[in-house]
């Protein structure tokens, strides 16, 4: 819960809100046996926002982020992701988390491939991509993150940040159309921590849809274009995050914020 | 005061070697054997103990007597020495190898059997070799029920075809659904089985190439080798459908796993072996023959898959949920998730207790016994011990056949520890 402060110039040049909407929540409703952890979500997330979700630990941040690609069931209102219905229906499933890239606190990377294994493992089997194409497209997004040398390594070998970093890689493998981040940096070093956010923002600076949930305050105000901040289960507050750190207008947000800026 | 306490190192201390009492093996035996007074008395009580044990097994084995033609004539050549009779080995060889009834002129065929069964392991325990030796592994299964029972070859061949029709329905139809796939597969692979059957005339075993030779006629160690590797490869994909099973969100699947398992690792294994020779008939129409072998083969087979299956649930359970989600969040369907992702890691986690369902289950063959099949110990308790010229040479027959076990037992489990070995990705 700090704010790293973002030393690089950012490019907004192609962060773009467009009209276009990506993800439309209305009325969704989930219970955990009869604990209510969402209540009435309602969320519009337009094609190239960078929304950062904040709140204190069990407001139901990261439960909101699963629902998005079914890694946890709604049982109440409707979820559209990329003009896709969420229903039970797998086929649906499937087609959304094919399009819906994850990033996990704990990487989650599968520690019996290699990292190249790991990348081209979804884009081979899911997207029947050929194996060929499908390592010249791991090798350019392991450029990106900035290890392409460790391709041949075990997830093991590497330190945390690198892992996330495979991670991040691996999703973009599957050319997603919108990214999830599950507090990505909660488990890492702040020299970590540093590196990873760094992926995040050339990858928000090229204009991809992006939800996260984070306790980096410092990327919420200079990436996002929206902040959430969630408790007990609600949307309490949204807004800009200029307005959201400068001028909160619920107490719950100002207590929030004060607690965690405050040191 | 300040002066006295900074330090600041001017010149390195080059490494020099280490004293002569800090290395070599007059080091090693007073660290290891001789450390204090208690050490030194168990070293001396331990080396006194296997003075004692070689004392009496050495000269037992260097006496050894291995030409004779009963146990009379060995004791008139050892002449009060202590000595071993191991003729009954040599004479008795084919015996204790392939049991009394095998005929000899056809020794050949399991042996040629047995040799090919390493080509067709190799590719399945050696991942590095080349991927098409993967063919014959599955042509091998056949192959060998052909050479050892003989008899008309186009029975394995209808088989044979059954699983590549049910092969190839499963690569069509799974496109649409897995489910579709599954129950088309079967339903392909009985239609050739039943169709094939009926065409294979009655005759057709008579002039055959190889001779046939009834299940009855199978014994010693080739009988237990034959049901170890059958039933430890039958089990092995029993039990991770039972362990997937038992893991399923579909409740009629996880009863039906459960209660298997429970029911079949509640009863102990000569019940089933007795359910399998006697009352197993019970339960088939009044004229099959379903062949002794088969019926202990299926036995044991869901007996290990049993064992096998729980061994596996622990190996899935040990495996973070986190792998799971990052599975499904990719988009990998159910069957992918678990062939790439899931089984991958959970059986290598699960090898140990694998490979020692696997040792448990070759020695346990020799419980066959009981229900009159001749297997290695069959044969030394029934036909070899039985003989006048035999009566009473235990140590020899029971030792060599612990032997034999162990070589193979020691075998699987040195290949398992090689195969944890070469899968350690994790802490390298």
């Amino acid at each position: 819960m700090s704010e790293l402060a973002i030393e690089r110039e950012i490019d907004r040049s192609k962060m773009q809100v467009s009209d276009e909407v990506a993800i439309q929540i209305s009325g969704m409703n989930k219970w955990y046996g009869t604990f209510h952890v969402l209540r009435d979500i309602d969320l519009t997330v337009n094609r190239g926002e960078r929304i950062v979700i904040a709140g204190p630990s069990g407001s139901g941040k990261s439960t909101l982020i699963r629902c998005l690609n079914a890694l946890e069931e709604h049982q109440q209102g409707q979820i559209i992701v990329d003009g896709t219905e969420l229903t039970s229906d797998l086929k649906n499933i499937d087609k959304i988390r094919s399009e819906v890239g994850m990033c996990f606190q704990h990487f989650n990377l599968f520690p019996h491939l290699t990292i190249l294994e790991n990348c081209t493992l979804a884009p081979i089997w899911v997207r029947k991509t050929p194996k060929k194409e499908a390592i010249e497209r791991a090798m350019h997004f392991l450029e990106k993150v900035k290890i392409p040398d460790q391709a041949n390594k075990y997830p093991g070998q590497l330190s945390g940040g690198q892992q996330q970093r495979v991670a991040i890689a691996r999703s973009l493998c599957m050319k997603p159309r919108i990214m999830l981040f599950d507090e990505p940096t909660s488990a890492l070093d702040p020299e970590m921590i540093k590196e990873v956010l760094d992926t995040m923002i050339e990858l928000a600076e090229e204009g991809m849809t992006m939800l996260c949930v984070t306790h980096e305050m410092g990327f919420a105000r200079q990436v996002a274009n929206r902040v959430i901040f969630m408790d007990a289960g609600q949307i309490v507050e949204q807004n800009e995050p200029e307005e959201f750190f400068n001028n909160p207008k619920s107490e719950r947000t100002k207590l929030f914020l004060s607690q965690i800026l405050g040191h | 005061m300040s002066t006295e306490l900074a330090f600041v190192r001017t010149e390195q201390i080059p490494p020099s070697p280490p004293p002569s009492s800090a290395i070599g093996p007059k080091k090693w035996i007073k660290d290891n054997l001789f450390s204090s007074i208690p050490n030194t008395i168990l070293t001396i009580v331990t080396i006194w103990l296997i003075y004692t044990v070689l004392m009496v097994v050495v000269p037992w084995m260097a006496n050894g007597v291995w030409n004779t033609s009963s146990l009379t004539e060995c004791r008139e050549v050892l002449q009060g020495k202590t000595g071993a009779c191991f003729s009954v080995l040599s004479e008795r060889w084919n015996q204790i190898l392939y049991g009394f009834k095998y005929p000899v002129d056809s020794y050949w065929r399991p042996n040629t059997a047995l040799i090919l069964l390493a080509f067709a392991a190799a590719p399945v325990m050696f991942f590095d070799l080349p991927r098409k030796m993967l063919i014959f592994t599955a042509i091998y299964p056949f192959l060998a029920y052909w050479l050892i029972w003989g008899g008309t070859i186009l029975g394995p061949l209808v088989a044979l075809l059954g699983f590549v029709a049910g092969g190839f329905a499963f690569m069509r139809l799974s496109f649409k659904s897995f489910a579709a796939g599954f129950f088309g597969a079967i339903i392909a692979a009985f239609a050739v089985w039943i169709i094939g059957g009926g065409l294979i005339p009655e005759t057709a075993s008579e002039n055959s190439l190889l001779a046939a030779v009834p299940s009855r006629d199978l014994g010693g160690f080739m009988l237990n080798l034959m049901l170890g590797v059958t039933c430890v490869s039958l089990s092995l994909p029993l039990g991770i459908a039972l362990a997937l099973g038992r893991q399923s969100n579909m409740p009629l699947i996880k009863g039906i796993s459960v209660v298997f398992i429970e029911f079949v690792r509640g009863v102990p294994l000569i019940t089933l072996l007795f359910v399998a020779s006697v009352m197993l008939a019970y339960f088939f129409p009044p004229d099959s023959t379903v062949d002794l072998f088969l019926r202990v083969v299926i036995m044991i087979t869901m007996f290990s898959a049993a064992y096998i299956a729980e061994v596996i649930r622990g190996g899935l359970a040990a495996l973070p949920k986190g792998q799971y989600e990052a599975a499904d969040s990719l988009g990998l369907d159910y069957p992918q998730a678990m062939r790439l992702i899931i089984l991958p890691q959970a059986l290598k986690i699960s090898i140990p207790g694998i490979v020692n369902v696997a040792v448990g289950l070759f020695k346990d063959t020799t419980l066959v016994s009981v229900i009159s099949m001749f297997d290695l110990v069959g044969m030394i308790r029934g036909p070899i011990l039985a003989s006048t010229e035999w009566n009473g040479v235990y140590w020899e027959l029971l030792g060599f056949a612990a032997f034999l076990f162990f070589v193979v037992c020691y075998g699987i489990s040195q290949y398992s520890q090689w195969l944890e070995r070469r899968l350690a990705t994790d802490h390298r």
